[in-house]
């Protein structure tokens, strides 16, 4: 990769950053939890990327960054009021920035009416009373640093329309007959109080080509008089025709302010140039000469380090500046590593931590005695090991905050369509789950805010008629409760209209007309294949995707959905997330002679069933009773086609689990060998899905064995009961 | 000899572009990320041109230059400062602050070294 495209790689990996920034600060603002900081860091962050768009000439980026940027700069100097508008106004603008990156980087598709809409709207938000406030300006942040030159020992310089005409186009070129340039050239002390050199400027005029520089020193005093940051030399220089008046100007660009400049052309002789009375012709070679032994106030930088400490202005400077930076954790040191090198680091540690399984396996099928030093130092390697893996692991959990503010954007759009008032309030935003896990739950959180949204919230009119606000609130919370990431989506509408949705179950076929079910279960019938409770399908969130779309996303990463919903109070969904996909610790359990693992998340308990627990329910169901409510038991071997016997429940081991919306079950094995960490192995990659298994995984003596998806097995056995040929079965 | 810039800016993209037209002109660089840390920086390295953003966080363009032109060991050393073009009155207020010249961005990789050139032996 040459080093421009590197660069502008770097350059939209910060532009993603940028948005980040800009987004949660405008969010911040809208919240009226914002400081004078957060309104400086929003414009940095559109600033930079205008910069950067710059130096790659992406135009279209530059003029709309450019627009949105004027605009924050009048709210950041007050010439604007904050507005509760003006700020939507704003985070619309920056989805439209983030889109427009998008597009300059990938070529997506772009909807430029939207965005010269956003930039016709920006254009007339800074108007009304732009221009006062751009000669006011003052930028809150700078202000403080004291406009005040006097501090600094050198005068300011006003500086008026005139004086930049004077300068720019004082002195054009006569086209008609050119003689030699004459430049005379008086530097005012602020001219080195700025670290500008006479000499240098005179060197880099001398480049230019054949010139004559004359030194005036007719005005250097006594040493006693001597100011030594005075200013006492001027120079006229003498250019030959054949030099550009630009190209001399250019060289003075930076000092017009802070000297006297005279470009003009004359074909006279450079001694009548000027009115000075009295005035040497020096060689050019004997000005550096002369600026030493004058004493003028540039002094010569000493390049070495000082030793000694003593607390300078500038170290106070930076004693504050550290302070404010102790505020701000994103100062943290950073490297970028590319995807694939960290995830060859967690395959290798998955097969590292296979091998000393197997190794302390073989250890103890030789008959090693535990207390001796190869057993020991097995040991050792297995704390190690587990360390290594939880380090590894960390470096791919990322925070969850970059979805969550994706979200905002999408209940931005859908309350814009819907025409409802939605507020976004999310809790946890720092709680870190695997990258992967965070990449796969975008498009599920979209469709549940969607959702949420279009058919939790009521329209504001009927809102206001239950007493409640206008504005319907749309909750996200990131969580971590043992070892799994808890994201809760919840509104605070009508709850599910279980009576309709039991109707349209009923009126598709999926329930049984005479079905008894309990509240939770009419719940879970959204998730049901081909469910969708709105009468039309909306604009929104209808696009054939239901939520059994977003239940098969959410298990395919090993995680759970449920819900919870109260009439009149809202509706949560609830995801329970693993924090990675590479690893899981599992209960290694044998059915039929087979080995399986169980996820240890799910289990609640094991025991051994008691003859009197265990009844029978209907031909084919067995419940178990366990202090006193009665749960349903699954046989595993009989359910994943082992064998075609019941097991005997009194020579197995129930294993309790709770499942999705935390209903129990029992699963019936044959017995436990241990509790183990297992890597998993996707099987569906070279397989295919099969009724019963999430993944499988080698164990410590080589086998392979299947991880149990206990939510499908759990879920199977209920509709089962539930399915009308069941029902029909049971009652005969 | 080698000239050394000190770069300060708060955009990794402009960083690594002035390294890459500085080096490339035969200048030695060193980076910092805002005004605290270009004044960190000058702790241990006097360099012989500071190019300096004016918008970043901590300590901003302005507050750098003021710093930089208060301290006796300092106040000699060059400032260029990094603007767009349509900011006449950032460029005037750098000015002020003591900023020797400045760069317009986006900045043409000759420009920018004429323009350290303009300012230092």
């Amino acid at each position: 990769m040459d080093t421009m495209a590197a660069i502008k790689q770097t350059f939209f990996q910060e532009c993603e950053e940028q948005l980040a920034e800009l987004e949660s600060g405008l969010l911040a603002i809208e919240r009226q939890e914002s400081d004078s900081e957060t309104i400086n860091a929003v414009f940095r962050a559109v600033h930079s990327i205008k910069g950067g768009a710059g130096a790659f000439g992406l135009d279209e980026l530059v003029r709309f960054a450019h627009t949105f940027e004027t605009t924050l700069d009048l709210m950041r100097s007050n010439a604007l009021d904050i507005t509760h508008n003006l700020v939507k106004l704003m985070l619309r603008a920056a989805d439209g920035l983030a889109d427009l990156v998008r597009f300059s980087r990938d070529g997506t598709e772009l909807d430029r009416a939207r965005i010269a809409q956003l930039h016709a709207e920006l254009t007339r938000a800074a108007s009304g009373d732009a221009a006062p406030a751009i000669e006011a300006t003052p930028a809150p942040a700078a202000a403080d640093q004291g406009d005040g030159p006097d501090e600094n020992g050198f005068t300011p310089i006003r500086f008026s329309l005139e004086d930049l005409v004077a300068a720019d186009f004082g002195s054009l070129p006569d086209e008609a007959p050119k003689g030699p340039l004459v430049v005379s050239f008086r530097p005012k002390p602020e001219l080195y109080a700025k670290a500008n050199d006479a000499l240098v400027l005179l060197r880099e005029v001398k480049r230019l080509g054949d010139v004559m520089i004359s030194c005036d020193i007719s005005e250097v005093p006594l040493l006693t008089e001597l100011d030594p940051e005075g200013a006492y030399l001027s120079w006229t220089i003498e250019l030959d025709p054949s030099i550009e008046e630009s190209a001399v100007r250019e060289v003075f660009e930076f000092v017009t302010f802070d000297c006297e400049l005279d470009v003009s052309t004359k074909a006279i002789e450079p001694s009548q140039a000027t009115d000075t009375a009295d005035f040497q012709v020096i060689p050019v070679t004997d000005i550096a000469a002369m600026l030493a032994e004058a004493q003028t106030p540039v002094e010569s930088v000493p390049v070495t380090p000082q030793p000694e400490h003593k607390l300078t202005p500038t170290e106070t400077l930076i004693k504050a500046g550290m302070a404010q930076a102790a505020a701000q954790s994103s100062q943290q040191t950073t490297i970028r590593v590319d995807l694939d090198r960290v995830d060859r680091l967690i395959d290798l540690v998955g097969e590292l931590v296979i091998n000393q399984s197997m190794l302390a396996q073989r250890v103890t099928e030789a008959g090693i005695a535990r207390l001796s030093e190869v057993a020991v130092g097995l040991d050792d390697l297995e704390h190690l090991t587990r360390e290594i893996q939880d380090s590894v692991m960390a470096i791919r959990a990322q925070p969850v905050r970059p979805i969550f503010q994706r979200m905002s954007r999408v209940v931005r759009e859908v309350a814009d369509m819907t025409g409802k008032s939605v507020r976004l309030v999310t809790e946890g935003e720092n709680c870190e789950v695997d990258k992967t896990v965070i990449e796969r739950l975008a498009d599920p959180l979209t469709h549940m805010i969607r959702n949420a949204i279009d058919h939790g919230l009521e329209k504001p009119e009927y809102r206001v008629a239950a007493g409640k606000s206008e504005q319907g609130v749309v909750r996200m919370t990131a969580a971590h409760r043992s070892g799994r990431v808890i994201i809760e989506v919840s509104d605070d509408g009508a709850g599910i209209n279980r009576a309709r949705v039991r109707e349209i179950a009923v009126g598709k076929g999926i329930i049984d007309p005479d079905a008894q079910l309990s509240d939770g279960e009419i719940d879970d019938l959204i998730f049901a294949p081909g469910f969708s409770t709105a009468s039309t399908i909306s604009d929104v969130s209808g696009r054939g995707v239901g939520m059994d779309v977003v239940k098969r996303s959410i298990q395919a990463l090993g995680g759970r959905i449920s819900i919870s919903s109260r009439p009149g109070q809202g509706t949560t969904f609830t995801l329970s997330l693993p924090l990675t996909l590479a690893v899981l610790d599992g209960m290694v359990v044998t059915v039929a002679g087979q080995t399986l693992v169980v996820p240890l998340t799910a289990i609640v308990e094991t025991l051994q069933p008691k003859q009197q627990d265990v009844h029978g329910m209907g031909e084919t169901s067995r419940v178990i009773a366990i202090r006193g409510s009665f749960l349903p038991l699954i046989d595993i071997g009989l359910q994943l086609g082992y064998r075609e016997e019941e097991a005997d429940p009194f020579n197995s081991v129930a294993i309790m689990v709770e499942s999705e919306n935390r209903t129990q079950s029992a699963l019936l094995v044959d017995g436990i060998i241990g509790q183990q960490q297992v890597v998993i192995k996707s099987l569906e990659t070279n397989y295919g899905h099969v009724f019963g298994v999430a993944a499988a995984t080698i164990l410590g003596d080589g086998r392979v064995a299947v991880i149990l998806d206990v939510d499908a097995i759990v879920a199977g056995t209920r509709s089962e009961m539930n399915r009308p040929d069941h029902r029909k079965r049971s009652a005969a | 000899m080698k000239k050394v810039i000190l770069t300060v800016d708060d955009s990794r993209t402009i960083r690594e572009m002035l390294r890459t037209a500085l080096s490339e002109a035969g200048m030695d660089v060193v980076q910092a990320e805002d005004g605290v840390q270009g004044l960190e920086v000058l702790q241990s390295t006097i360099p012989n041109v500071i190019v300096t953003d004016i918008n970043m966080p901590r300590l901003d363009g302005f507050g750098f230059i003021e710093a930089v032109r208060s301290n006796d060991q300092y106040r000699g050393i060059p400032i260029l400062v990094l603007t767009t073009e349509s900011m006449d009155e950032k460029k005037d207020r750098a000015r002020r602050a003591g900023a020797t010249g400045w760069i317009v961005k986006p900045f043409d990789p000759a420009k920018l070294v004429s323009a350290i050139n303009r300012v230092a032996a």
